[in-house]
């Protein structure tokens, strides 16, 4: 292996070099570098369509990489100060499929805090491992569920000596993070796998100032959103391996479900944003931290908003706060963050991240402007100005502890019923009921549906927020485990 | 030599001037600054190749901008200028001399200081003893105002790149608000002509509207813009600007005029039906 060096990009030099070689292609893709569709070309730019190739001696295979490829993930997992890296194109779902996967297999217990992401509890249903929950704490204020509990997952672990690995959000979609250092170790002690989602958290490998990294504080694996703070093309993403996890069985549980065809658009812009991040990106994630710092502090003097920040830190379940995330609660100014959330979209042509019951998330990034930040808090004045009203009715809690009666696997392919979500209290739940963003479920399969869950989907749904995961595209009936009518 | 400046009006569209030099250019944090000297315009001044006045036709803007306003506002004490870094809207208001205090925000100071060197005959309204210039995003200023100013002139330039800012509806909402209850806020309007300075113009009232009662536009002949057909926003919480003009009073005042008269002030409010029709559609 060459010596490896951050300012080159393997696989964007062999994709120039590829066009400099004029080859005639007689290989797929079938629009033969656009030329056959050229209406996609109008669109999309021949520059683009150029490089959508198909993998070629010259270009390394993604599901068994020996040259470019290869190179381009080292290079990577030098610059996140991981063993090994693995590029992804099919997302941080992707990533978090692969990690969970390659620790656990069928009646394996994993231990998870019940906030995950959707992609978690998937996983779950396609190999079969068992769910240990840990019920995150909530900031009943900001009606947003925190980080984990140290010795909650001491409590855990102590129960459940068997299980295999414990996974963790760091940061949340929120920015809390958790005591990534103590509980990898408490974890490790017990023989156990620390993996971590790290999809909004690209930029803690980078930038000064920010809560530690899953790599750095020794955690096992981590699913890093590269296309989140990275700045490459939506749907590429990055797996992050240490030392103590077998690479090549990584790889093989990978090319389980990976395509044969990835996209060379979405390797290329890993490449080209990890040397990105690897040259500039202390530079890039100090302007972010700025701009997101100047924002916050611009809101709070708007009054009623309530943008957060390292003031919540508690030493347990808010360990750490990443100051680039700009989370607002909206509830004093009368509004549920969903209402913020479509009046700036609807009525001030602003597009944030996504808005929950009670906050809304401005997502700060690379690609900011203070002249577009100025845009967001001129918008958010005049939402308070014309819509202030008194504190409004609004319920105050996000989560809801679930009641687990069946593995998500069980319940997924056990058979079903459908019954109207207002009939189905008191049901065990085969399906997923979510808002999207921030696809954090409310119900799992295998859960219980109580009258708490039922209101809680219900009161969401009439804020105005999208609801997905039901068979049921209007998420007005839901499947429940048949054996209980 | 045949040295030209052009400026597209459209894709297929384009005004050409003959230049004779080219007296500056820079390309700061905000935009591109170009200052040319031309046999028949005189000195002109472009941002992002854009041309924002010309020695030879700028009166007819700044006189429109503002003394259309003035003469329907007759206890106006405190003004801001929201851009305008060229100087030209405060030359006009120095006029008059019941005007307690003139605030100028400009983000770029980089205009007003190349303004005062090539552009002397509109920069000298930096002159005057009542003007406070402020160095900031005009989004950012006004979010801080309110109730405080009769007037707001709104002096941006097109609204794509530095000026989008200022005709979204965050800004007129906080310009509103920064208005006393008898405030008028006047703005630069695009054109009505060409389609997609249509689009712009549409939804600059579209926007205007959704935050004042009264929102009229109006119109003048500026000959190096886009159709040379342009339009302003007269925009108010109170004051009608045909029924609220006291001509005799702006008459009595003796302030000296090109353009703007009191018979044109009513004229400038009628406009042609396609107008009509389009800003019908956003009303």
């Amino acid at each position: 292996m060459k010596i490896l060096n951050q300012a080159s990009a393997p696989i964007y030099e062999a994709l120039k070099n590829l066009k400099n070689e004029r080859i005639v292609p007689f290989d797929v893709p079938g629009h033969k570098r656009g030329k056959g569709n050229q209406e996609l070309t109008g669109f999309l730019g021949e520059k683009c369509l150029s490089v959508d190739v198909n993998s070629m001696k010259q270009l390394d295979n993604l599901c068994h990489p020996v040259s470019v490829i290869k190179e381009a993930e080292a290079l990577c997992a030098q610059a996140f100060g991981a063993e090994n890296s693995f590029f992804m194109v099919n997302g941080t779902s992707s990533c978090v499929q692969a990690m969970i996967m390659s620790v656990c297999k069928s009646g394996d217990k994993i231990i998870l805090p019940r906030n995950v992401h959707i992609s978690v509890i998937n996983t779950l249903i396609i190999c079969g491992a068992v769910p240990i929950y840990i019920n995150p704490e909530i900031n009943v204020r900001l009606g947003i569920p925190l980080g984990m509990s140290v010795s909650k997952l001491k409590l855990a672990i102590e129960e459940n000596p068997d299980a295999k690995a414990v996974f963790v959000n760091n940061p949340t979609y929120y920015g809390i993070c958790s005591n990534l250092v103590e509980i990898t170790s408490l974890a490790h002690s017990y023989g156990m796998k620390v993996l971590v989602d790290e999809a909004h958290g690209t930029h803690f490998y980078f930038g000064k100032n920010l809560p530690i990294s899953a790599m750095k504080a020794g955690a096992d694996m981590s699913a890093v959103s590269m296309h989140k703070s990275g700045g490459s093309l939506t749907q590429s993403s990055i797996l992050l391996v240490g030392k103590n996890i077998n690479a090549n069985y990584v790889m093989q549980i990978i090319n389980l479900t990976q395509t044969t065809s990835g996209s060379y658009l979405l390797l290329s812009s890993l490449d080209i944003s990890r040397r990105n991040l690897a040259l500039d990106g202390e530079k890039i994630f100090e302007k972010v931290f700025e701009m997101a710092e100047y924002a916050r502090s611009e809101i709070n003097d708007i009054g009623n908003y309530y943008a957060f920040s390292d003031e919540i830190i508690n030493g347990d379940t808010v360990f750490d706060f990443d100051r680039t995330k700009l989370s607002i609660n909206t509830l004093d100014v009368g509004l549920a963050g969903i209402e913020v959330y479509d009046i700036l979209r609807d009525e001030y042509d602003v597009q944030v991240e996504f808005g929950d019951i009670g906050n809304i998330l401005a997502y700060i990034s690379m690609g900011d402007s203070y002249k577009n930040i100025e845009r967001l808090v001129g918008a958010l004045a005049e939402i308070k100005r014309r819509y202030k009203k008194g504190k409004a009715d609004i319920l105050d809690c996000e989560y809801i502890n679930p009641t687990v009666c069946l593995t998500p696997k069980k319940a997924f392919y056990a058979e079903k019923q459908s019954v109207s979500l207002s009939d189905s209290v008191g049901n065990i739940c085969t399906e997923f009921v979510m808002c999207y963003p921030p696809g954090i479920p409310i119900l799992a399969p295998g859960e219980l549906i109580t009258k708490e869950i039922v209101d809680y989907i219900l009161y969401a749904k009439e804020k105005g927020c999208l609801l997905t995961g039901t068979e049921d595209l209007t998420t007005q009936n839901i499947k429940i485990l048949k054996e209980d009518i | 030599m045949d040295l030209w400046f052009s400026e597209f009006h459209t894709k297929n569209v384009k005004l050409s001037i003959k230049v004779d030099k080219q007296l500056y250019s820079k390309t700061d944090e905000f935009q591109r600054i170009d200052v040319f000297d031309s046999p028949e315009f005189g000195i002109f001044l472009t941002l992002d190749g854009y041309m924002m006045l010309t020695q030879k036709d700028e009166f007819i803007y700044h006189e429109m901008i503002v003394h259309l306003p003035m003469a329907v506002h007759k206890n106006a004490k405190k003004v801001l200028v929201i851009g305008g870094g060229d100087g030209g809207a405060l030359r006009e208001l120095c006029k008059y001399k019941s005007l307690e205090c003139i605030d100028i925000v400009e983000i770029d100071k980089e205009v007003v200081d190349v303004c005062k060197k090539y552009l002397p005959f509109t920069a000298c309204g930096f002159d005057d003893k009542r003007v406070n210039v402020y160095y900031q995003d005009g989004l950012k200023f006004i979010r801080k105002s309110k109730n405080e100013y009769d007037l707001i002139i709104v002096d941006s330039t097109d609204p794509f790149g530095v000026g989008e800012g200022l005709f979204t509806k965050e800004f007129y909402g906080n310009c509103y608000k920064a208005l006393k209850e008898d405030g008028i806020m006047v703005n630069q309007h695009e054109s009505p002509f060409y389609d997609e300075d249509a689009v712009a113009m549409k939804r600059a009232h579209k926007r205007i509207c959704e935050s004042f009662d009264i929102a009229r536009v109006y119109q003048a002949h500026i000959p190096t813009y886009p159709s040379g057909h342009w339009l302003f926003g007269f925009a108010s919480k109170k004051y009608y600007p045909i029924k609220d003009l006291d001509a005799k009073s702006w008459q009595e005042l003796g302030i000296k005029t090109r353009y703007y008269n009191t018979n044109l002030h009513k004229g400038a409010f009628m406009l042609p039906n396609y107008v009509e029709d389009l800003l019908k559609d956003v009303e």
